[in-house]
């Protein structure tokens, strides 16, 4: 007989492991990447595959270099270049999406200390300084299925400054201009089914994200529905589906408990709908999940679960 | 009926198929018997027996004064070889008796004897139990006639018989309910009578429908009230739903307050193996000598439930039962897979306490690598009794003992559900074990 191997208990493990994980992120985000392919061709492809090389290039290098374990295979870095590029006008330079993921990677995870040490979600960190650093190119939309210069506006833009409404139909399915992942909320909706039947994500933050945005927007529409877009419009319009399910959900940057879940996704609601509705963009979903990763630490500490055996109400 | 539980747990592959149909098979006495003088939480026994000496089979062989402690019996009839020190599955090496048997002596019968329980004082009782040397044997092993014994003061409401066996692969307490459900009817009667507990509950997971309907039939048909009176009570298949606090809250929704035990707050919880072997030292006065032990895993030929003899090697128990080891187990564990001891020889005895032993090849029970915590909080999310393993982790990993302190590890129960969950395979337990330890230590200091 062989030697015995000797180690602590459980000698069993669960088969969902990190990088069952990723992969679940990666079939989950496939519907999403469909649509924008569709609707926006090799456009899209282009960005995608200029993100993706961005992430992974830098992310293979700066491992390198510093001599650590090549951890390619771990899939995050893949995850974060098909993550940025979802978020990316398709109209692009490409070459500031490759910038974009060698950003994404180099300040959003590397300088951490890598996977698991980041405080800001790496794709919407770089995307955030793209937006800073090229703040045109961002925000120039092509429309569908159009591969000429056309551009056009987001669902979002019309209705805040022209006070055009877009139908729904078309928010839904995504034929309309907007960031590549972004466009049809029944592709989004369709990897979140996925990611919760497959448990690589909890419920809590997506449904408290989506649900404060809702009862938020239905208040204001309530009281003026001239002025005020109703919450439907809201929920489909912008990056608020991508953005609820899988940007907020990253586990690195969001709360470890579950009433700190509850409280990260009331917060991005009410940040995202605060820029929506007061601020002078559009959109409000990149900031506001950027602005609750900062909170994730507190949040935490504050919403320590109560003490096995202590009644409510009762410090531990 | 509804399902009770408790919230947090996992779910791991039950893998009790391999030997649930499997009948109570009588396992043939073992040629040498090692038995380790102190099988129980406290005070270890001394030899009362010396190289040399004859003994009988149920004599006493270790004892001590301690009250926090349960003698150990002789489980054959033989002769002692030695007293030397010999693998313990948990302790590693602590004093044996070795006795080998005289192979001309049958086993002893233990005939049901005229004992008349009924006239038994609870004190009586309580004293048989003690010299039978039981212990819990759902895997704790603390003196049963300990836990008998409620302090002046203190009242036990409600007694709770634990039929949950939530580790996989173990079936020996389903065999037990299914095969002796009037032996533990009547042992649960004999505790009710020390206790004298308002309600009585007996929790069964509901992936053991066959020991449920054993025990709804036995109860149905039970003519003395204190058994017509016992709530039969289905628990949802979950792991640890057998933990003793985990058990508590299912069925009452009450929490044990940290570092209380159940009978403060007027609990009493017993395995139904335990339940088993008090009717036997009361109404058999059969010493604690043998026990049912699953041997299970996907490396065996004869997985089943054996009723083996204290001190009877692994080895021994292999060789003589015509267990084939078809392939090369990567472990052989002593227990459960949750909680279970990896054991690096098969020079190791079975103890009072051994429920299984299970031979696991590689695709079941490989160690993977560790790598980094992605902060996902699933660990979180299933720690049954509401901590924060990642950051007792981080804490541990960083020396920060008043923060681990401020985080409840004393509170840890070693269930191994975060380790089992966690999928950057992180050995979880193992960061909160050490950051216990440190912490008793800095206090002694």
């Amino acid at each position: 007989m062989k030697k015995l191997a000797i180690s602590v208990s459980p000698h069993i493990v669960s088969p969902v492991d990190t990088r069952y994980m990723m992969k679940g992120v990666l079939i989950a985000l496939l519907p999403a990447i469909c649509a924008g392919v569709w609707f926006f061709r090799l456009r899209a492809v282009g960005v995608i595959l200029a993100s993706l090389a961005g992430c992974v290039v830098t992310e293979y290098l700066l491992q390198r270099f510093r001599g650590r374990k090549i951890r390619i295979d771990d899939m995050s870095a893949v995850v974060t270049g098909i993550l940025l590029a979802l978020v990316l006008s398709p109209a692009i330079p490409l070459w500031m999406a490759f910038l974009g993921g060698v950003f994404a990677i180099a300040l959003g995870k590397e300088v951490f200390g890598g996977l698991g040490h980041n405080i800001f979600n790496p794709a919407l960190l770089a995307r955030a300084f793209l937006m800073a650093a090229f703040p045109v190119a961002l925000t120039t939309w092509s429309r569908p299925i159009t591969l000429d210069a056309v551009t056009t506006a987001t669902p979002l833009g019309l209705a805040k400054f022209d006070g055009v409404m877009t139908p729904y139909a078309d928010l839904f399915l995504g034929n309309i201009g907007g960031c590549i992942g972004e466009t049809s909320s029944l592709a989004i909706l369709l990897g979140l089914a996925y990611l919760l039947h497959k448990k690589v994500i909890d419920y809590r933050i997506p449904a408290s994200y989506l649900l404060t945005v809702f009862v938020f927007a239905g208040v204001l529409h309530l009281v003026d529905a001239d002025k005020f877009m109703p919450p439907l419009f809201h929920l489909l319009a912008g990056g608020l589906m991508i953005g609820a399910v899988f940007m907020a959900t990253d586990p690195v940057t969001s709360p470890i408990t579950a009433r700190g879940r509850w409280i990260f996704g009331i917060g991005c609601g009410l940040i995202t709908m605060i820029i929506r509705i007061w601020g002078g963009l559009p959109e409000g979903v990149m900031y506001s999940i950027l602005l609750m990763n900062a909170c994730t630490p507190i949040i935490n500490k504050f919403t320590r679960p109560r003490r096995f055996g202590l009644e409510k109400g009762r410090k531990a | 009926m509804k399902e009770l539980t408790f919230p947090g747990g996992v779910h791991p592959p039950y893998s009790k198929d391999i030997s649930i149909r499997e009948p109570l098979r009588e396992a043939p006495l073992p040629s040498v018997a090692v038995v380790p003088l102190s099988q129980h939480i406290g005070s270890p026994n001394q030899a009362v027996v010396s190289k040399g000496d004859v003994v009988e089979e149920g004599q006493l062989i270790g004892s001590s004064p301690a009250f926090i402690s349960a003698p150990v019996h002789s489980p054959i009839s033989g002769t002692v070889k030695e007293i030397r020190k010999a693998f313990h599955p948990a302790l590693g090496p602590v004093m044996s008796v070795v006795i080998e048997r005289d192979k001309s002596k049958e086993a002893k019968d233990y005939t049901q004897e005229d004992v008349d329980a009924e006239a038994l004082s609870p004190e009586q009782i309580i004293e048989k139990v003690k010299d039978a040397g039981i212990v819990g044997m759902g895997g704790a092993a603390f003196p049963t006639h300990v836990k008998l014994n409620v302090p002046e003061g203190k009242k036990i409401d409600t007694f709770i018989v634990n039929g949950a066996e939530c580790e996989p692969y173990l079936t020996c307490d389903h065999v037990l309910m299914t095969r002796k459900t009037q032996e533990i009817l009547k042992g649960i009667e004999l505790i009710a009578k020390v206790l004298k507990p308002k309600d009585i509950y007996i929790g069964i997971e509901n992936n053991k429908k066959a020991a449920f309907f054993a025990f709804q039939k036995a109860i149905k048909k039970a003519t003395r009230k204190v058994l017509s009176d016992i709530h039969l009570v289905p628990l949802h298949t979950k792991y640890p739903q057998g933990g003793e606090k985990q058990l508590i809250q299912a069925i009452s929704g009450r929490e044990v307050p940290p570092g209380k035990l159940p009978l403060d707050i007027g609990f009493l919880v017993q395995n139904v193996g335990t339940i088993n072997a008090v009717y036997e030292a009361v109404h058999m006065r059969k010493p604690l000598i043998e026990r049912v032990v699953t041997i299970s895993g996907d490396c065996i030929n004869r997985p089943g439930n054996y009723l083996i003899r204290v001190g009877a090697t692994i080895k021994d128990i292999i060789e003589q039962y015509g267990i084939e080891l078809y392939r090369d187990p990567e472990k052989v564990i002593v227990g459960g897979p949750m909680m279970g001891f990896a054991q690096p020889t098969l020079e190791v005895s079975v103890l009072k306490s051994t429920s299984g032993i299970l031979f696991l090849s590689e695709n079941l029970a490989k160690t993977p690598p560790e790598e980094k915590c992605i902060r996902c909080a699933k660990c979180v999310d299933v720690c049954p009794v509401r901590l924060l393993p990642t950051e007792l982790m981080n804490n541990v990993k960083n020396g920060n003992w008043p923060e681990v302190r401020e985080l409840n590890v004393a509170d840890c129960i070693e269930c191994g559900s975060c380790a089992y969950i966690c999928p950057s395979r992180i050995p979880l337990i193992q960061y909160i074990k050490e950051g216990k330890e440190v912490l008793v230590r800095k206090k002694m200091r």
